[in-house]
């Protein structure tokens, strides 16, 4: 065409420029009206509709021993407040719950990558450690109280069982689902050996990682409390579980709602505060996190 | 612009030279030969494209140089380890796209101080300048590619490695990357060593087109192209070579219909 002679041909880098900015979309936060009617509303519904429905059956089942009413369970809570007890069994039970995770992490992670990378190792124990995770940890509760007797090691003890068997296979799935690719991409920039799976095999599996990290804590919580529920000793302190079963024996179906209720927030709680923005961090990092 | 990356030696008279290379693996079926027979020298600075239509083993070919793979017979010998490039960017998603240079620069030795400054530099060569804190979710295809190119570049080997880099792009992009790739490989000095089964596209960016035949890849023919660059894929030359070419890869697939 003649029209190349009179007008200059573009080069190359300005024609990039255009597609480049043409096939980028600006991604960001949501804004907080959004955030607060799609996230916040839905669960505060949902409880205004059960503390409702509590409401409209506690004077059809009238009987305080089955069924406390509202606002019973809510000066249990007052009661314990007031009392300066409500943090104590909050914290009893929780500082448990993080330190024997915390030794779970510690255990589990090393022994993940160990069944994922050596062969032998998986086949050993691959198979039981999948197994484990679908025992239900009470049943460490008897061994542990004869083996370590009623103190915190056998509290620690069931939370480990408990949870370093998700920890553990977590990391493994997470390995396992590392793309091929990545491999060959840190071989060829020289990433081989314990580089590999410093720069390469770990980071490319923390979804998997992370994922198993939350399904340990919610395994260690339900562990701890099982033997909390079982271990009661003077000694141990009060945590939630205790406090349940003291609910229990002394009849006081206000205390037990309560303890029930704190146990079911506090595992909430931590999964809210730590794990879920971990997660989501995470996955949005790599544009895993598909907005609806 | 006058880029470090440059590395002309020249007591080597090859990047990469292959030996009646043959590679076969085994099957349920038995022993199957993939490459058979292949002998090719890069020159220092070449850029060579092979081309084969599926079944032809280039990608096989290429782990054989990039040293991810050994020949089941024959030898390879290249000037250092190449960096390769896949058709897919894979970079690593945890990291920004500066980041994953910085990577590259950091498995190579370099100390942490200079590793910012480099990596920057290798963005402005592939014209993302500004790109350096962006994920690669972020960025669109093309610039995924120019990111991973920047990534192999830093690793600073003498040959680059590519394997049909531009295949998933669409026509726009991959024909805006191409102009890239002649003026990087033209500034930088690297040999290229370029598979592809796009004909137009061998043509368009190589100094030699060498065509493998399938089932096992043989070396079928090989041609010189002599055309002055910058080209465009459109030129009447870049047609009519690729013409003559399509005829005779056309001819050796047909030959897999008749038995």
């Amino acid at each position: 065409m003649a029209s190349t002679e009179t007008t200059p041909v573009p080069d190359a880098g300005s024609v990039e420029a255009g597609l480049d900015a043409l096939e980028t979309t600006a991604t960001g936060r949501p804004p907080l009206r959004e955030t607060l009617v799609d996230k916040i509303l839905p669960p505060v519904a949902a409880i205004a509709v059960v503390l409702v429905v509590w409401y409209i059956l506690y004077p059809v089942v009238d009987d305080p021993s089955k069924l406390p009413s509202p606002g019973a369970v809510g000066s249990a809570f007052r009661d314990a407040w007031l009392r300066g007890e409500l943090l104590g069994y909050i914290w009893t039970s929780v500082s448990r719950g993080l330190l024997g995770f915390a030794f779970a992490l510690v255990i589990g992670t090393p022994l993940g990558l160990l069944v994922a990378r050596v062969k032998f190792v998986r086949a050993a124990i691959g198979p039981i450690l999948s197994g484990l995770q679908s025992l239900p940890s009470v049943a460490w509760v008897p061994p542990a109280v004869i083996w370590l007797g009623l103190n915190n090691s056998m509290m620690y003890a069931v939370i480990l069982l408990g949870a370093v068997p998700s920890i553990a296979n977590g990391l493994v799935s997470g390995v396992d689902q590392v793309p091929p690719l990545f491999l060959r991409a840190g071989r060829t920039m020289g990433a081989t050996g314990a580089k590999g799976v410093w720069y390469v095999t770990l980071p490319a599996s923390l979804p998997g990682y992370v994922a198993g990290l939350k399904q340990g804590w919610a395994f260690s919580w339900r562990s701890l409390m099982a033997a909390e529920i079982i271990a009661q000793f003077p000694d141990l302190g009060v945590g939630l579980g205790q406090l349940l079963e003291n609910g229990r024996t002394a009849s006081d179906m206000a205390m037990v709602f309560e303890a029930i209720l704190l146990i079911l927030f506090v595992g909430i709680a931590i999964d809210l505060l730590i794990f879920s923005p971990l997660e989501r961090w995470v996955l949005r990092s790599r544009g895993l996190l598909v907005k609806s | 612009m006058a880029t470090t990356l440059a590395k002309a030696d020249e007591s080597v008279e090859f990047a990469a030279r292959l030996e009646h290379v043959s590679k076969s693996f085994a099957t349920p079926g038995g022993q199957q030969l993939v490459l058979d027979d292949i002998s090719i020298d890069v020159a220092p600075g070449e850029f060579v494209t092979l081309l084969g239509a599926s079944g032809c083993g280039k990608s096989t070919l290429l782990n054989l140089v990039a040293g991810l793979d050994r020949p089941s017979a024959g030898s390879i010998t290249t000037d250092g380890r190449p960096a390769l490039m896949f058709q897919e960017h894979a970079l690593f998603p945890w990291l920004t796209a500066g980041k994953n240079i910085e990577l590259a620069l950091k498995l190579r030795g370099v100390p942490k101080p200079e590793r910012r400054g480099k990596a920057e530099e290798l963005l402005e060569l592939v014209r993302l300048k500004g790109a350096y804190g962006k994920r690669v979710h972020e960025l669109s295809g093309g610039m995924r590619q120019r990111v991973a190119m920047a990534r192999a570049l830093a690793q600073e080997s003498n040959m680059l490695l590519m394997d049909e880099p531009f295949a998933a792009l669409d026509a726009i992009t991959r024909d805006v990357l191409h102009d890239e790739l002649t003026r990087i490989w033209a500034e930088t000095g690297l040999s290229v060593l370029f598979v592809t089964h796009n004909v137009r596209e061998a043509v368009r960016l190589a100094q030699r087109v060498v065509l493998l035949s399938s089932r096992p890849g043989r070396i079928a023919r090989e041609w010189r192209v002599d055309l002055p660059q910058p080209r465009r894929i459109e030129d009447a030359p870049v047609a009519e070579l690729s013409l003559e070419i399509t005829d005779v890869l056309r001819g050796e697939i047909r030959r897999h219909g008749q038995h």
